[in-house]
């Protein structure tokens, strides 16, 4: 099925978008990521113009998390409070982030800084990630003798002692907190920052700095998480309509045919898989794009030579 | 079916022949298979034919041979180069252009440079390595080689620009015809066929013919409102997801 996208400018076969689709919304729903970070290095690997890439991926990740905040607000999943506070931040961030997406295209840097930014995120999140899951799997085999005790640290630990040493606490009912704002505002402006640059919601970020960093009761991470990838890619998606214009709607639109219906796919997932292993694969499938990213880095990238209109 | 047309056009010039030309170089007749190549739905890529045919009022026996010539509109374009530093790759060198043919292919009868001397390739760009790409700025000729090179790599692996070195037919010394593909990443704008005769190292005839290519309806539309429209273009991709995740929420619910 051959599809012309008008605004990236070529033709490509409709399903494989799908597909892509497919996989990254049994990402999301699975996970509580929005997983532009598979969908954005795929596009831009299958030909498409890295712009548009990042641009359409924003918009596919808010559908992918819409459902997911639907699912996870009926459950009372989502802190709305903390949620705001983010998204609060990842506004401020989404503009700082279209200020240095523009100043790092002006220099020429911008692939390089956003394939920077996928290794040294991905390669860190889904090691810390992987580690974790095969800790869980087979207690004592991995990481050595501080793999209990890692363990129990992490379990006792409430938030991080960064967080605790911010002044004007707030009481958060839903996420069992009282903490300062500022933590979870930081958090939101790096996300916000993160998504502008790299076409991504952040949520592989946001899950693990909620949990570990703010010390978020389980129960609300996914749906809060989810809560921000779609208020901010919402905003993402604004912001490239202005400021580059490399949103492709008939892009966007098959991207989210495929999500949404891989979102409910993986909610059910979710109900009866391990976490574990399901933990395990998302690691895996992070270090992958993580590996092939720092290859194109190090190694050899897939273009030497790049051509941009002046 | 080209074929054949291309042969009744040939002979209806034929017939006329006499009476167009009065000097001794032979007339060129060409055509293109479609002069409108419309970027919507359903199109992934054309594969152009430009065919005619080349009368020789003198009516010698003369060979000739015939290069086509088909560009894209010019674009000034910045290329940048990756090298490594501190063991990362990343964008170091870059040199820009004033006029880069956005699309460029050249298809020949025989390989070009034994057609013509490298000083005529040059004079009527005939050939990837002949292209006048006009550097702005001064930076010393190995390195714009360098440039050059990597920028029509780059644009032969897009299937934006190519060379078919054999890919001209001549029958009968009157009829030429050349397939040229058209990939799907095109931009829009008007599109120069040239053709050349040429005989004994010199470009004897040469006429051109043109190809629009542009969008329409719906492609047009989202072009337009992209650009025109962003504030409502973004607010409906917005919305759009924002529907879509919402009614495979509630369609699964049914399920």
């Amino acid at each position: 099925m051959d599809v012309y996208l008008p605004i990236a400018n070529l033709a490509v076969d409709g399903l494989v978008i799908v597909a892509l689709g497919v996989a990254t919304g049994i990402l999301s729903g699975v996970f509580g990521v929005g997983g532009g970070f598979l969908t954005t290095p795929l596009l831009i690997f299958y030909g498409i113009p890295p712009t548009v890439a990042a641009a359409s991926a924003a918009t596919q990740v808010t559908g992918a998390s819409v459902s997911g905040v639907f699912a996870h607000s009926r459950k009372n999943g989502v802190d709305y409070q903390i949620g705001g506070v983010i998204v609060a931040g990842g506004m401020v961030g989404a503009l700082i982030g279209a200020l240095l997406f523009n100043l790092l295209r002006a220099v020429g840097q911008i692939d390089v800084v956003i394939n920077i930014l996928y290794v040294l995120l991905l390669g860190t999140i889904g090691g810390l990630m992987g580690r974790e899951a095969l800790q869980e799997l087979w207690p004592g085999r991995f990481g050595g003798g501080g793999a209990d005790g890692g363990k129990r640290q992490t379990a006792k630990r409430r938030h991080h002692p960064m967080i605790a040493g911010l002044p004007y606490r707030w009481r958060f009912y839903r996420s069992g907190l009282y903490i300062s704002p500022l933590g979870p505002l930081i958090l939101g402006v790096v996300v916000g920052i993160l998504t502008m640059l790299m076409g991504v919601g952040g949520g592989f970020i946001m899950v693990p700095a909620m949990l570990y960093i703010l010390g978020m009761s389980a129960r609300v991470v996914v749906g809060t998480s989810l809560f921000n990838i779609l208020f901010i890619t919402m905003l993402v998606t604004m912001v490239h309509a202005f400021t580059t214009r490399a949103v492709d709607i008939v892009l966007a639109g098959l991207l989210l045919l495929g999500s949404v219906t891989g979102a409910q796919l993986g909610t059910k997932i979710a109900g009866f898989a391990k976490p574990e292993h399901l933990r395990l694969v998302l690691a895996a499938i992070v270090l992958v794009i993580a590996l092939q990213m720092a290859y194109g880095l190090g190694v050899r990238p897939a273009e030497v030579y790049t051509v941009v209109p002046l | 079916m080209m074929r054949l047309l291309a042969f009744f056009l040939a002979l209806i010039v034929a017939a006329q022949a006499p009476a167009l030309a009065q000097s001794e170089d032979p007339i060129l007749v060409p055509d293109i298979s479609q002069h409108e190549i419309v970027l919507r739905q359903g199109f992934t890529g054309a594969n152009l034919l430009l065919y005619g045919a080349v009368l020789d009022p003198a009516d010698s026996d003369a060979q000739y041979d015939v290069v086509v010539v088909l560009k894209g509109p010019s674009e000034p374009i910045l290329v940048r180069e990756k090298d490594r530093f501190f063991g990362i790759w990343v964008n170091s060198d870059d040199t820009a252009y004033r006029s880069v043919p956005s699309f460029y292919a050249i298809a020949s009868s025989r390989p070009v440079l034994d057609i013509v001397d490298e000083r005529t390739a040059a004079i009527y760009e005939l050939g990837l390595d002949y292209l006048q790409l006009s550097p702005s700025g001064s930076i010393d000729p190995a390195e714009q080689q360098r440039f050059a090179e990597g920028l029509v790599d780059l644009r032969q692996r897009q299937g934006l620009y190519g060379q078919y070195d054999t890919g001209v037919e001549i029958s009968q010394g009157v009829l030429y015809r050349a397939d040229i593909p058209i990939p799907s990443n095109v931009v829009s704008g008007r599109y120069v066929a040239e053709t050349f005769a040429i005989y004994d190292g010199r470009v004897i005839s040469s006429a051109t013919s043109e190809v629009q290519v542009f969008k329409e309806g719906f492609e047009l539309g989202v072009e337009e409102a992209a650009n025109d429209y962003s504030f409502f273009y973004g607010l409906f991709a917005v919305g759009l997801s924002v529907f879509m995740g919402w009614a495979a929420g509630r369609l699964f619910a049914l399920v």
